[in-house]
């Protein structure tokens, strides 16, 4: 029932393809409609972020049991330029709005659990895991 | 949501016992009278088994199963019992608990149902120890002071599992009528009426916003009031719930006007900020209904003298 | 996959039928802001049901249609997000602002015809 696919992002149309995998593998799980959704959006914003500012990277997804119950981890890593300022990253209203930034505190309300770390001699690896309610 | 889940963790992992609370059979002092003891319920395990099954019925226990039923988790229980004895570590054991009592939850059977089958047993097997080393009273006690803790022990662990897991089945129900007691609410075409009634904590409004939103689509809603007359405190978290919940049903095309509100939720709105122009708000519910009703076209009017009932 | 464009009326409507990338979404826009013009239409509906994700991207692309298709001389009315959709766009902060939305192509048509109208009865 461990399922892990691994994507090689480079270009606008990877991000489709990682996000409908993301979704399906949800709704196999028995993941709620807008849970799905969450977890699609979330899978389209990491990767879009490597595709523009590390140009290349991969995005893994799988699924994972911790006692009995279930969920989504996706694993968004790239060798790009890292982020220099990680807490100014994930200040609120530094990103989405006016189409510059990462977007990274929204992707963060869409999971249960984000993790980042980002240097820049190697990049940048967000986790970010979704339980199944 | 983080809290509840850490809780469901800490129920599940079993945070009552460290695997080994019965001391297994391999204990220098209790070890070898242990062997004993269970080699002694193996071989009798017919007899005994079917003697607590008897006693089962005769005390009127389980009375939501058939005999078939209670003989066949007598079966059962009875060998994990004899496992937890022989091995000293009790996970088999809880695993078992938890999934008998998830099978029989749902009948109707009581706490006190369950504590007393197994007590039951406990005394079943006590009082064949006693047949069997009357004779040798010296070794009757010894054996009896093996035998009690490790009993009392699994006692504990069936009916704390049994506990949990009803515990888990509340928090279930309570869940499924949380969601029935918020309905949305068509008063006309195109009219929803939202009224929230006590506390909205996160997991609540995150509930209530997809329910309003399904709402919308499945009845073509032009028009939202949500009405927060019952709602007497909102943190800033749950403020911000309700303003996404009004960006949403717009995004759906859908205005929302909210009523209602006490001046203690409309300063937390203030205190966070909210963007008033994004917000329509009207005094009470049933202006809030006129208001609806003049953004949809209508125009409430009162045609005559109230219409007096037939006598 | 380019998105078909449809002339009714004074209005032009795009139906996306199926998952769009980045770039066919810049298409849709440079499309729609190139055939408001030549076509002299009034207003444009987005009907974008089948969409099941809605990101930053997705959302940007659509706000700067709207507003390149005001400039250029007509209304544009996003129709059919999801529910789902809806409630995650929030969450990532995504709100369409200044953008009209309606609940699918038939309140989107009516809402195009009360908006157009106010207009030509005002100028």
């Amino acid at each position: 029932m461990a399922s892990e696919t691994i994507f090689s992002i480079y270009t606008d149309v990877d991000i489709v393809l990682a996000r409908q995998k993301g979704r399906e593998l949800a709704s196999e799980l028995g993941f709620a409609l807008t849970d799905s959704t969450l977890i699609a959006t979330a899978i389209s914003e990491l990767a879009r972020n490597i595709v523009l500012y590390a140009k290349q990277g991969e995005i893994v997804i799988k699924n994972s049991l911790v006692g009995d119950r279930v969920c989504i981890v996706v694993v968004a890593r790239d060798k790009g330029p890292g982020i220099a300022d990680i807490p100014q990253a994930m200040q609120d209203g530094f990103s989405t709005s006016g189409g510059l930034g990462l977007g990274l505190p929204g992707v963060k309300r869409l999971v249960d659990e984000f993790h980042l770390v980002s240097d820049a001699n190697s990049g940048t690896t967000i986790t970010i895991k979704k339980w199944k309610r | 949501m983080g809290d509840e889940k850490a809780k469901r963790k800490e129920e599940r992992g079993g945070t009552v016992s460290p695997a080994r609370l019965v001391p297994p059979a391999g204990d220098e002092s209790t070890g070898p009278l242990l062997r004993e003891l269970v080699s002694h319920l193996r071989k009798n395990r017919t007899q005994l088994r079917e003697e607590w099954a008897r006693r089962i019925t005769e005390a009127k226990l389980l009375t939501a199963m058939t005999r078939e039923e209670i003989f066949a988790e007598a079966t059962s229980v009875y060998d994990n019992y004899v496992e937890v004895l022989e091995t000293g570590a009790v996970e088999a054991l809880q695993a078992y608990a938890r999934n008998l009592s998830e099978r029989i939850i749902p009948r109707g059977v009581e706490t006190d149902e369950v504590v007393g089958i197994v007590l039951l047993l406990r005394d079943v097997l006590a009082r064949s120890l006693f047949a069997k080393y009357q004779t040798d009273f010296q070794l009757l006690n010894r054996i009896l002071d093996a035998y009690e803790p490790a009993a009392n022990r699994i006692a504990n662990t069936v009916a704390v599992g049994f506990v949990q897991e009803r515990e888990r089945i509340i928090r279930q129900q309570q869940e499924a009528i949380r969601e029935l007691s918020t309905p949305v609410l068509q008063v006309r075409e195109r009219l929803l009426i939202l009224p929230i009634i006590g506390v909205i904590d996160p997991h609540r409004a995150r509930q209530l916003t997809e329910q309003l939103l399904r709402g919308i689509r499945t009845n073509r809603a032009k028009v939202v009031v949500i009405d927060i007359t019952g709602v007497a405190a909102m943190d800033a978290t749950v403020a911000n719930h309700l303003v996404q919940t009004v960006e949403a049903s717009r995004l759906l095309g859908a205005i929302v006007i909210v009523t209602g509100l006490s001046p203690e939720i409309a300063q937390t709105l203030v205190t966070i900020g909210v963007d008033l122009g994004k917000m329509n708000t009207v005094g009470d519910l049933q202006g809030g209904i006129e208001e609806a009703e003049r953004l949809l076209g209508y125009k409430v009017a009162l045609i005559s003298e109230p219409i007096q009932p037939i006598t | 996959m380019q998105v078909p464009i449809l002339k009714q009326g004074q209005y032009l409507i795009a139906s996306i039928q199926a998952a769009l990338s980045d770039q066919d979404l810049v298409q849709l826009r440079d499309a729609l802001a190139e055939k408001v013009g030549r076509l002299r239409a009034r207003g444009v509906i987005v009907d974008v049901t089948v969409l099941d994700v809605m990101d930053s991207f997705a959302s940007r692309t659509l706000r700067d249609l709207a507003h390149m298709t005001r400039l250029r001389g007509a209304e544009t009315v996003i129709v059919g997000i999801q529910p789902e959709v809806a409630f995650s766009m929030v969450q990532l902060g995504l709100t369409l602002e200044g953008v009209d939305t309606a609940l699918d192509l038939e309140e989107g048509l009516t809402f195009l015809d009360k908006k157009t109208k106010r207009s030509t009865s005002r100028g």
